[in-house]
Parts: C-alpha cells; structure tokens; sequence
C-alpha cells in the first residue's frame, strides 16, 4: 500500500528527536500495546493483517498521530472487522447481547507464545529465480493491498547478496491469511540508483525483498523497450 | 489551585484525555467480553519493561568480542548462536548479525513500521518508531549518525539495513579500545543499544 506509513527517503521531519528514549512515554500506550499482542493471540488476525490495519489509518491522521495511537487506530479497526467488538460497543463502552465468546490468551499462553514467536521460514515450493550477484529491478506497481516492498526501492536496480530462503509471503498473508512460501532475498541498493548522482558516497541500503517483486535486469529493460516502442501508423488516434 | 502548581503525584487527578479515556474504556470492555485477561495484560507490560531488553544483546555482543568461535557462529546463523545464550521468541525468529569494521559501519531501521529485534533489543526506542528517524536512515545515514555524535571518516562504507520482512538485525559493534583483558561480563557493561541498533560506537 502506497500510503503515509511508508517514509523511507520523504524529507520534511526535521532532526531525529534522541531525547525520546522511554517505550512508553504514557501508562495508556503500555495498555494500547498490552491489548493489542493480547488480542492477536485470540488467532483471529496475524502480523502482516495487523500492520496493514494500521497502514489504513487517514494519511493526515497517520502523520499527526503518535506510535501508539497508530496501534490503537488499528487494534480498533481490526477488532470490527472481525466482529469480535461492535462499532456500538467501541462507542459506548457497553456490551451488547451479541456478543461472540472467544477465549482470552491466559499469562501461561502469554509466556508461551512469547518464547516460540511466529516463524516464517516455510519450505522451499519452487526454485529460487535469482542467485547471488543478479540484478534485480523491484516492480513499479502501485498495489493498493499490503505490501513489503517500500516505495523508494520501487523501480530500482540493485544485486542480491543473500537468500533467506522461503518465507510466508507478507502481501499474500495479508490479504487472504494464507501462508504461501515466496523466496526472500536480501538485495544491495547503491546509493545512487535510489537517490540520483549526487547521492552521497558509500552508503547502500540492504532491503529484505520477496521473490514477486522482483524481476531481472534484462526482463526489465525488454519490458521498458516495449512500453516506448516506435508508434505504428495505424496507432494513431489524432 | 492551578493543576499545574500540583506536585507530580496528583497529576493523576487531572481530566483523562481523550485518549487516555478512549483506551480506558476499550480496556474494560475488551476485560468484560474476556477478550483479554487482566493478568495477561499485566503480564506482556512486565515482561518487556523490566525481562526482556538491551542487556541481552550486550551479553550476545560481549560473548562475541571473547569467543572466536562464538562470533563465527554468530556470524553465520545468529539464530541459532542467540538462541544458544536463551534468546529467542517473537520478534527474533530469524537474526542476522552484522559485524562492524574499521572499513564498514552497519545500522538498522524499519522504514515501514517499526521492525526490531525483541529477544535481544527489547521494544524500540521513541526515536527509532519515529517519522524523522524512519524517513533518513535510508537517504541521509551520514547525517543522522551527525545527529547522534556519530562522525565517521567519509571512506567508512555505512551500510543501512532496512528491515522489510520478519528478518531481524543486530549490530556487532567494534569492541572499544583500551578493553584488553575485561571480563565478559564488564564488557557486556561497555555495550549501549545504541550500538546494537548502529547509531553509536564505543
């Protein structure tokens, strides 16, 4: 999703702010994260649906608002959606009669769930497209769905130094919850292919990219040559 | 009285704000609907307030300057060598550990949320969640790295990790000079988060 989550390379934020050390600079955003990892384990949303909930937020609303008011719009968002909480009861702060009963994580499944975390290492379906030393270009799509691949890459040739092997696609597990294996790879951007010439020197940036959104240099440069092909006569239309 | 003549402890007196009483009352309907359970909730602010934070990346790093065998391992699978010294779980399923040099100096954001690696880091700092930090890692790292007093000689090659999928980073840090012949454990003292997430060197 190309919306105001997606910040790296966008200029206007000013100095990074270091005085800001603490996580929880207010009691009510320790609660807001407490909720949130509580409610995910009710099973009912995973990672990549949650952090495209949060992407959903207004771009202007995005922006204003802090870290913690981010999760927050998004716990809300996703606990409707879900039809674990009403908009009414989000409201009124009164349960409804129609309300479903799931069970809530208890401290042991807290525990449990902590320490086993959620892997996504999958096994291999296919064989990997690309190899360490390829050029890659990433997709200039413009999804509206969620995503991993950051806008400032998007178009962009760099080489692949790793494969991280197959992980669960983020865009597919967020769209449907399905855990598909995609090849993940870690691909080396130099400066100046993301930011111009006059990039400053020696400061690449290594983006963890899924194997869909990637596709060769040569299979790139053949799709750009089509799209300005010589107009044939009978083409015209004015 | 003015509120702002009280003494801090009965700051909480004041109005809720309006998120404060949107959270709130989220919470006890969340509680009434056994949605969550108290002690859970408890439970998760405990856990990374006060068990889960730097001071486990500080033993990975200073185990790291001490064992050669230790850092090749790391080096090659951090998972499994982080996992060796009881770190491991949500956040850090999948490690790779970055190793500083004289020539190569490595730092870590999330451009896109705020991706970091729990086991050994805890949660994230303000800054490193925040739009500025976010936003000019990835174009402006010489500067930044100003920002925090980090000024790098301009052949220093900085690499910035941008953590895009549920792969996590950890920066080995060059061990300081004047260290020869610390414990481990005092130079686990010497290491910041800072250093770990890359903004800093010792």
């Amino acid at each position: 999703m190309n919306g105001a989550h997606d910040l790296g390379g966008k200029h206007g934020f000013g100095t990074i702010d270091s005085s800001q050390q603490e996580n929880f600079k207010h009691t009510w955003e320790e609660k807001v994260f407490s909720l949130t990892l509580a409610c995910g384990m009710l099973g009912r949303w995973n990672l990549d649906q949650s952090r495209f909930a949060r992407e959903r937020a207004e771009p202007a609303e995005y922006l204003a608002g802090s870290y913690y008011e981010h999760w927050l719009h998004g716990l809300e968002t996703l606990l409707v959606e879900n039809g674990l909480v009403s908009d009414e009861e989000l409201q009124s702060g009164i349960v409804d009669s129609r309300s479903v009963v799931v069970e809530a994580a208890s401290p042991e499944r807290i525990d449990e769930v902590l320490s086993s975390g959620g892997p996504t290492l999958m096994e291999e379906v296919a064989p990997a497209r690309f190899s360490i030393g390829d050029k890659v270009v990433v997709n200039a799509d413009n999804q509206q769905q969620h995503t991993r691949a950051p806008a400032y890459v998007k178009g962009k040739v760099g080489e692949v130094v790793s494969h991280h092997g197959s992980h669960i696609y983020a865009d597919e597990h967020a769209l449907s919850g399905n855990k598909s294996a995609a090849h993940l790879y870690g691909v080396r951007f130099e400066p100046q292919s993301l930011w111009g010439e006059s990039a400053a020197e020696r400061c690449p940036v290594y983006v963890d990219l899924f194997e869909p959104y990637l596709q060769s240099l040569q299979q790139h440069i053949a799709a750009l040559e089509l799209l300005v092909r010589p107009v044939e006569a009978g083409d015209h239309h004015g | 009285m003015h509120l702002s003549n009280l003494p801090p402890e009965h700051h909480h007196h004041a109005p809720l704000s309006d998120i404060e009483s949107r959270v709130k009352k989220l919470e006890a309907l969340l509680i009434e609907k056994k949605l969550v359970d108290p002690a859970s909730l408890d439970k998760l602010v405990d856990t990374y307030e006060h068990k889960v934070g730097p001071k486990n990346g500080a033993k990975v790093v200073a185990r790291a300057w001490t064992d050669p065998a230790f850092k090749q391992a790391l080096l090659e699978d951090a998972t499994t060598a982080i996992a060796s010294l009881g770190f491991a779980g949500r956040q850090g399923e999948h490690m790779v550990c970055v190793e500083n040099t004289p020539a190569v100096h490595n730092m870590v954001v999330c451009t896109l949320c705020s991706c970091y690696p729990w086991p050994v880091l805890g949660l994230p700092p303000a800054w490193y969640k925040a739009s500025s930090y976010r936003a000019r890692a990835v174009s402006q790292p010489r500067d930044v790295l100003q920002e925090f007093g980090v000024g790098l000689a301009d052949d220093v090659e900085i690499r910035v990790w941008d953590s895009t999928a549920e792969i996590r980073y950890l920066v080995l840090p060059m061990r300081p000079e004047g260290s020869d012949g610390l414990s481990e454990e005092l130079l686990a003292q010497r290491v910041t988060r800072d250093s770990m997430i890359g903004v800093d060197v010792l």
